[in-house]
């Protein structure tokens, strides 16, 4: 094997926290950051004789996961308990899905998905002591507050073939999700999170190597790293002539390093059975019906009308479409100032973002209204295109109106004959060996004299009415 | 006026109550003073003061409540080491219920630990005597519960019945025991044996007090997601005949072996009873109840295994302080659980195990639907069916403890009716070698009516006198 072409096969299990008003088995708010345990009853801290009682909204959020991926939806589903211990898991058991998830199958992207099923979070444990974890630790605390959170996990068909490509479908599963309005969706917060299954294949075969399962990843850069990370280690392993072992693997960001958390030998026999405590979750027209109502305009079909009703490019709509935030903001600009052609609000919302990196739009300082009054003073040739990318920079450092800031500033466009033609005069006449090369037809200094005139100008002008007026100052038409 | 308060049953102490004749704290008094001089073993926690009184139907005739229903700021231990002094912070809904009709919690009662047992010998708090016969067991695992009422240490008594825990003891100590139909009484706050065959259901003196605390139980709990509406209401009995009623009797299982000949005989006295009071008395076949036990023994373990995992010393009860997470669970759970539940952790544990699941618990979720259809078949030709509730009378202390599968025998005729969740009572039918002998009735589900209607008939006729081991009615 050692020498062909390997390619990374990866499949995801993402747990999304739904943002329901209670958790998934009791009447307890969520919590956001309060005391510890203070959002605590006797079914999520699994007192003796507490009993589950399925959240609806939560199965309604579900259903319109399902929905918004294509799946397909039972039309009964059942809990099981998966059994283990651990500390953060009061009951000893998780009340999951097994062989009847709410969704099956279904399509995001390019990546088919092979099932979505509902659980509850376990809680969360603090360990003191040097390890940051529970072996070694001098004591562990226990929050309760987590516990019993409603989460919907996904889980993709082995169909990714990159770390590059987690990332991209990532964004648009989170896109897809927040844009549901059924889950906060942020991975530093944990609401979303996710795992890697990775193998290595000879490229053109089907056949599946030893999968390892990289753990509880935080960000996107840290997903794509630890797979990158994780694909090298057992590209390493292949090559050297030996065999990747099947375990469970964490991939520590600070240091780049993967360590094992378990082998396939000390995997849980987690002893599933229905849960005897909730009857099967039947789901009715009605149910399909309010979960279908409550489905927004998604990703795909807002791709699909930026390219068709505005006419955006492919590369644009999608960029948009597969980031929300980005693209409420860019509805918002349109919105602004409905004369403004979509292109050119596509355009600055580009530019805008290009200086704003990670930060989002609509967490800037550049109002929706003040880019489009921007684009539109450019369009109406009050700004020009170099004026009104130094409006912009101030924009996003300071905020503020554009109108008032390129008049504070002077960064009106000069144009038109009456204001220009002097200057293009004055800058010939400074520049008498240039003017005469241009006259005899050698064009190259007019890039000189135009620069003059901007420079005259401090960059007012427009390049183009610059060139054209000195054309014909020299008769050159 | 001792006596007098003694004979009064729950039903004519609550009207005793109401029109004045007496009051709630003597009556609470009388009891509680029998309740803390227990020399049974009956009870785990007696209380010292009478609770704040609530008006309602019950009129405070004290309520004895098996341990592992939660009560709160009071012990519910369930009978095992592991619970020690836990005390929950909430009450069970059944409790709840009947505390709201006007019931006033009187003690909490011993039992088999987490409700494993027949003879109330795996109690953590050592085991109930039978008030019959002080060297004999009281049944199980309802043992505390069956065993105050029979001798009058209070009115009436609140237990559970998985296999058989109400209906056994209840038999082997002479009184009434009901196992209504599986979800009408919520199983909120009761400490969860196996989940998918837990009932809650009275102890009492007699049928009519059991209708009545019955009455005061059922109903669908948000808290419990397989509680159920009860149909209609529950009523209180006055049948005296059974004319036109069908009881079938499934021969092959009455008829097998281990059957002792004094229940025997009680048994078909009972027929003869029903028959003089206008009944017609059938023979049935349950084919696949000789399957019944093993599967019971089988889906009971497996729920109870995942069931007794939240006792883990993390959160309350007891905790054996180790080096480590690992060592924690075990020595916890080592120490906290006696032989007979740890045995049944690791049946239940190793029939949920990869690759053999189909072989256990799938099979013996096929024999329960089996026998639930069986039983569905009877009852299209038959009102009810009718067994002798256990195949023997109280047997020795420490006489099967040795032998598990002796003991599961206690539960023969009882575990059909569990796995179907179909209801059924054990009344007096009359004693053998002078320890009293049951005689269960079952009816399809919700049937709790009629069943108490004919059970009531059944009482009436057999004139079984219970109150010898509570010193007569003076
Ligand atoms: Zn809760």
């Amino acid at each position: 094997m050692a020498g062909g072409d390997l390619e990374p096969v990866i499949g995801l299990e993402i747990h999304v926290q739904l943002r329901t008003a209670t958790k998934m088995f009791c009447g307890c708010a969520l919590g956001f950051g309060e005391p510890p345990n203070t959002r605590t009853c006797p079914v999520c801290l699994g007192l003796p004789g507490a009993l589950p009682v399925a959240n609806a909204e939560a199965i309604h959020y579900g259903l319109m996961i399902g929905m918004a991926l294509d799946s397909e939806l039972a039309p009964v589903s059942t809990f099981h308990r998966k059994n283990y211990f651990y500390p953060d898991l009061p009951k000893g058991y998780q009340i999951s899905q097994f062989d009847l998830p709410l969704c099956s199958g279904g399509k995001l992207g390019e990546v088919n998905i092979h099932r979505v099923h509902l659980e509850e979070d376990a809680a969360k444990l603090n360990h003191a002591g040097a390890s940051g974890r529970i072996e070694g630790a001098d004591s562990s605390i226990v929050d309760f507050n987590r516990g019993g959170t409603p989460l919907a996990e996904i889980v993709t068909e082995p169909e990714l073939r990159s770390a590059e490509q987690v990332g991209e479908w990532l964004r648009l599963l989170r896109t897809t999700l927040r844009t549901l309005g059924v889950s906060d969706v942020n991975m530093e917060e944990g609401s979303l999170r996710c795992d890697a299954n990775i193998s290595l294949r000879p490229v053109g075969t089907d056949q599946l190597g030893t999968k390892t399962e990289l753990k509880n990843m935080n960000s996107f850069r840290f997903i794509e790293r630890g797979i990158r990370a994780e694909v090298e280690r057992q590209r390493a392993i292949i090559e050297a002539g030996e065999t990747v072992t099947q375990e469970t693997l964490h991939f520590d960001p600070k240091s780049e390093s993967i360590t094992s958390l378990r082998s396939k030998e000390e995997a849980h026999d987690y002893r599933y059975f229905p849960e005897p405590d909730l009857p099967p979750v039947v789901i009715t027209e009605e149910m399909l019906a309010r979960a279908a109502a409550s489905l927004p305009e998604l990703p795909a079909a807002r791709e699909q009308r930026y390219i068709e009703t505005l006419s955006l490019s492919p590369e644009t709509a999608r960029v948009f479409a597969w980031r929300a935030e980005l693209a409420d903001y860019f509805d918002a600009v349109c919105a602004a100032d409905q004369s403004l052609d979509p292109h050119v609000a596509a355009n600055w919302v580009t530019e805008l973002q290009g200086r704003l990196g990670d930060e989002e739009a609509e967490d800037s300082k550049v109002t929706a209204a003040a880019l489009a009054q921007l684009a539109a003073m450019v369009v109406s040739s009050q700004v020009n295109q170099g004026g009104a990318k130094q409006v912009l920079d101030q924009l996003v450092a300071a905020g503020g109106e554009p109108a008032s800031i390129v008049a504070d500033q002077g960064l009106e466009a000069v144009g038109g004959a009456d204001e220009l033609a002097p200057i293009v005069a004055a800058a010939l006449e400074a520049n008498p060996e240039l003017t005469e090369r241009l006259r005899s037809g050698d064009m190259k200094p007019i890039g000189v004299i135009v620069g003059e005139v901007m420079k005259q100008t401090r960059g007012r002008a427009d390049g183009k009415e610059v060139t054209a007026l000195v054309r014909k100052q020299l008769g050159l038409s | 006026m001792a006596g007098d308060i003694q004979s009064l049953s729950a039903t004519a102490a609550a009207e005793a109550i109401a029109n004045g004749g007496l009051t709630r704290s003597e009556l609470f008094e009388h009891y509680r003073i029998r309740a803390a001089a227990d020399t049974l073993n009956a009870f785990t926690w007696v209380a010292d003061v009478e609770p704040a009184p609530v008006d309602g139907a019950l009129g405070g005739v004290p309520l004895a409540v098996k341990d592992l229903f939660c009560t709160e700021g009071i012990p519910s231990q369930a009978g095992s080491k592991i619970l020690a002094g836990y005390c929950p912070p909430y009450t069970a809904t059944a409790v709840a219920n009947l505390e709201a009709a006007g019931a006033a919690v009187l003690g909490k009662t011993n039992q088999d630990e987490f409700a494993m047992g027949s003879s109330n010998e795996n109690s953590a708090f050592g085991p109930v005597l039978n008030p019959w016969d002080h060297s004999r067991v009281p049944g199980g695992s309802s043992g505390g519960s069956a065993a105050a009422v029979a001798a009058g240490l209070a009115p009436w008594a609140l237990g559970t019945d998985t296999g058989g825990s109400i209906r056994q003891p209840a038999a082997l100590c002479g009184i009434v025991g009901l196992k209504p139909t599986y979800g009408a009484v919520s199983r909120y706050g009761m400490i969860a044996f196996a989940s998918s065959l837990d009932s809650a259901g009275p102890l009492t003196r007699d049928v009519a007090d059991a209708a009545l605390c019955y009455r005061h139980m059922v109903g669908r709990d948000g808290n419990d997601a397989t509680s159920v509406v009860f149909p209609e209401p529950i009523e209180t009995p006055t049948a005296e005949r059974l004319d036109g009623l069908t009881l079938a009797v499934p021969t092959a299982l009455v008829d097998g072996e281990g059957i002792e000949p004094g229940v025997r005989q009680s048994f078909e006295a009972s027929l003869d009873t029903a028959r003089s009071l206008g009944a017609t008395i059938i023979d049935c076949e349950i084919p696949s109840a000789r399957y019944a036990l093993s599967a019971y023994y089988v889906i009971a373990p497996a729920e109870a295994s995942s069931n007794l995992s939240r006792f883990d010393g993390v959160r309350y009860g007891l905790r054996v302080d180790e080096s480590n997470l690992d060592a924690m669970y075990t020595e916890t759970r080592h120490d906290g659980f006696g032989a007979e539940v740890k045995r049944r952790i690791l049946i239940g544990t190793y029939a949920l195990s990869s690759g053999y699941y189909d072989a256990y618990y799938g099979r013996a979720q096929r024999v329960r639907t089996l026998v639930a259809r069986e039983l569905a078949g009877i009852f299209e030709r038959a009102d009810f069916i009718v067994t002798p509730t256990s195949p023997t009378v109280a047997f020795g202390l420490g006489d099967r403890t040795s032998d598990p599968l002796a003991m599961y025998l206690s539960d023969l005729f009882t575990i059909p009716m569990s796995l179907a969740g179909t209801p059924a009572i054990s009344i007096p039918s009359g004693l053998s070698e002078g320890l009293p002998v049951g005689l269960q009735i079952c009816g399809p589900a919700f049937s709790e009516n009629r069943i108490l209607g004919a059970a009531h008939a059944l009482e009436g006729a057999i004139g079984f006198d219970g109150s010898v081991t509570w010193g007569g009615a003076n």
